[in-house]
Parts: C-alpha cells; structure tokens; sequence
C-alpha cells in the first residue's frame, strides 16, 4: 500500500477515425518548413493532474473517471492514462 | 403566452437578443442564472449562444455542469421544450441531451457570415411553423460548429427525421450530413448551429429566424384550440 499524492498523467487525443484539422494544420506547417519526411500529425491534450488516493490502482481509476465523465468526450475522443509515482 | 428561460452562462454573449426575440414573439421571457436551479414554471427553455467557461476542455464541458443543467435535464425528460443555440447546443450534445458532438470547424477559422439553409423537420415546438422543405438564411457564428456522430447514431437521426436543419449550397464547417440542427428521439430538445435571434427583424437583414421563436406560440394557440373542441366535445356529450 501506498497511500498519498499521485500525479496522473492523461493524454485526450481525438478518435482516428474523425478529421483532425488542427493536426493537419500543424503537419502543412511542418511540411512548409521543410520537414517533407512528415507523414501525418495528430494533435490532442496533455492533462497532469494531481490525486490523493490509497492505491496506485485507486489512483487510476479515479482518473478514468474523470476522462469519463468530463475531460474526453466519449463521442470524438479516445484516453490513456498513466500514474506516477 | 409561453414562459420562456433563457439561461445565462458565464461567457454567454446572445442572452439578451435571445431574449428580445422571444418576447418579442410574443412569449413571457426571463433569465435563469446558471446556478439557480428553478426555473420558475418554464414552458420553454433557451440555452444561448456564447463562450461559456471561455470554451475551456471543449465547448459546453464545463456548462454541462452547471447547477442549472440539472433542472433543464429534468424539464427535458419531462417532455418540455428545450432549445440549444450554437454554444446551447454543444452544451446540450455534452449533457446528453442530444446525440452527437460537435467539433473544430473543418478549415479551423471561426466562421461569422450568413448561410442557406432547409427546414427538414417541423414537428418540434421550435420549428412548427416553417414548411418543411423550405429555405432560410440565418447567420452562423461558430468555430466548433462540425457536426459529427458514429456512423449507427447517424443513421437513426436520418431514419428518424431527427435532422432539424441542413446546410444546403454550401457545408460551411464539414459538419456530417450537412447537419446544422437536430432534435433529440422524443423531438422535444432541438439544438441549432446558425442564430435565429440575429435574423427575426428586417431591420437585421431579414427575418427567417423570427418562426423559431413564434413555433412556440403557436403550438400554444393550437394546445388551446384543441382544450376548446374537447371541452366542446364533453358538451355536447352531456
């Protein structure tokens, strides 16, 4: 056991199989830039969010939770989650 | 007269012209707050247009948790009317309330111009009285205005005349379908991209919006007229 402050790191990107302007707006840019050896970008959101918990696992389930109810959009968007310490 | 809330959001901009166009259809309009959770006997209620919670996470996320949305889910599984305008209808898809989201435009720019579009439902209290079939021009002023929904979703919206209003010469945002409006199973809650508040006066450039706001008198005259004939109706029984 190892109760105590838990830093989750959640990344929300949107689902593949829905167009992502945003991302092919970054990879044109790239491409102008001169990176040609870009072949797609996908852009999405990076939360790092600190939870008191009992567990590791308690941790994490309570940031799925979270992605549920409120920070992805079960509709358009896909997350993962990771938990550290 | 119809009692008409137009719920106010932190960084909701079409409140008051929500209002102007209601009242002047002819319907008793006031505001709720947000964090009010009574919403004073409302036939009808309004989310408008804005930014609420500055779109933050993504547009109606944060609103969608409003004390306020309670009461308005309440109302609307009770069968009252609801109507979601632009940000009010990304509230709604985020609360449930309507299949679907919505999402970054697909050419990224906020778009703020007038758009063609056809009625294709008008058996919802907001769109009673427009002929289906027939063509509007209303602004849009969106930057998460796609319409998008899995492919099943999809399918039972346009099997189930679920569609309200469609894009028509031109998609401006890639939203499915050409999609610009919907309505939930029980065609109670209707949500709509462009802004019928901005165009119900000549004086605005036309008046195509104006109907949206009278649909819901006049499904009131037609509610009296039918109490008039059952009451004549037990009459002439007796």
């Amino acid at each position: 056991m190892s109760a105590g402050a838990y830093t989750v790191e959640i990344r929300v990107m949107p689902r593949a199989s829905l167009l992502d302007p945003q991302g092919q707006a970054v990879h044109h840019a790239l491409q102008a830039l001169g990176f040609g050896d870009v072949a797609g970008v996908r852009a999405g959101k990076h939360l790092v969010v600190q939870v008191q918990a009992a567990t590791r696992e308690e941790a994490a389930a309570k940031a799925r939770s979270m992605c549920d109810r409120l920070l992805a959009n079960p509709v358009t968007e896909d997350y993962e989650c990771s938990v550290s310490p | 007269m119809q009692r008409v809330a137009v719920v106010v959001f932190p960084g909701s901009n079409c409140d008051a012209d929500t209002l102007d166009a209601a009242r002047a259809a002819g319907s008793d309009a006031y505001y709720v707050w947000h964090k009010d959770t009574d919403l004073q006997r409302a036939d009808a209620v309004i989310l408008p247009g804005g930014f609420s919670y500055g779109d933050y996470l993504r547009s109606g996320a944060i609103a969608r948790f409003s004390p306020v949305l309670r009461a308005v889910t309440a109302h609307a599984r009770a069968g009252g009317a609801v109507l979601g305008i632009c940000n009010g209808f990304q509230i709604l898809c985020e609360a449930g309330l309507l299949p679907g989201a919505l999402m970054r435009n697909a050419r990224l720019k906020f778009l703020s111009r007038p758009v063609r579009l056809r009625v294709e439902a008008t058996d919802t209290p907001f769109t009673a009285s427009y002929e289906r079939g027939e063509e509007l021009t209303l602004p849009i002023a969106h930057g998460d205005g796609r319409y998008v929904a899995d492919s099943q979703t999809a399918a039972e919206l346009e099997a189930n005349g679920q569609v309200v209003l469609r894009y028509v010469t031109e998609n401006p945002n890639g939203s499915l379908h050409d999609i610009a409006g919907v309505c939930n199973a029980g065609r109670n809650v209707v949500g709509i991209m462009p802004h019928p508040e901005r165009r119900n006066a000549q004086v605005l450039g036309g008046q195509d919006g104006a109907r949206v706001f009278l649909s819901l008198e006049a499904r009131n005259a037609t509610q009296h007229v039918g109490d008039l004939r059952a009451v004549d109706g037990r009459h002439l029984r007796v």
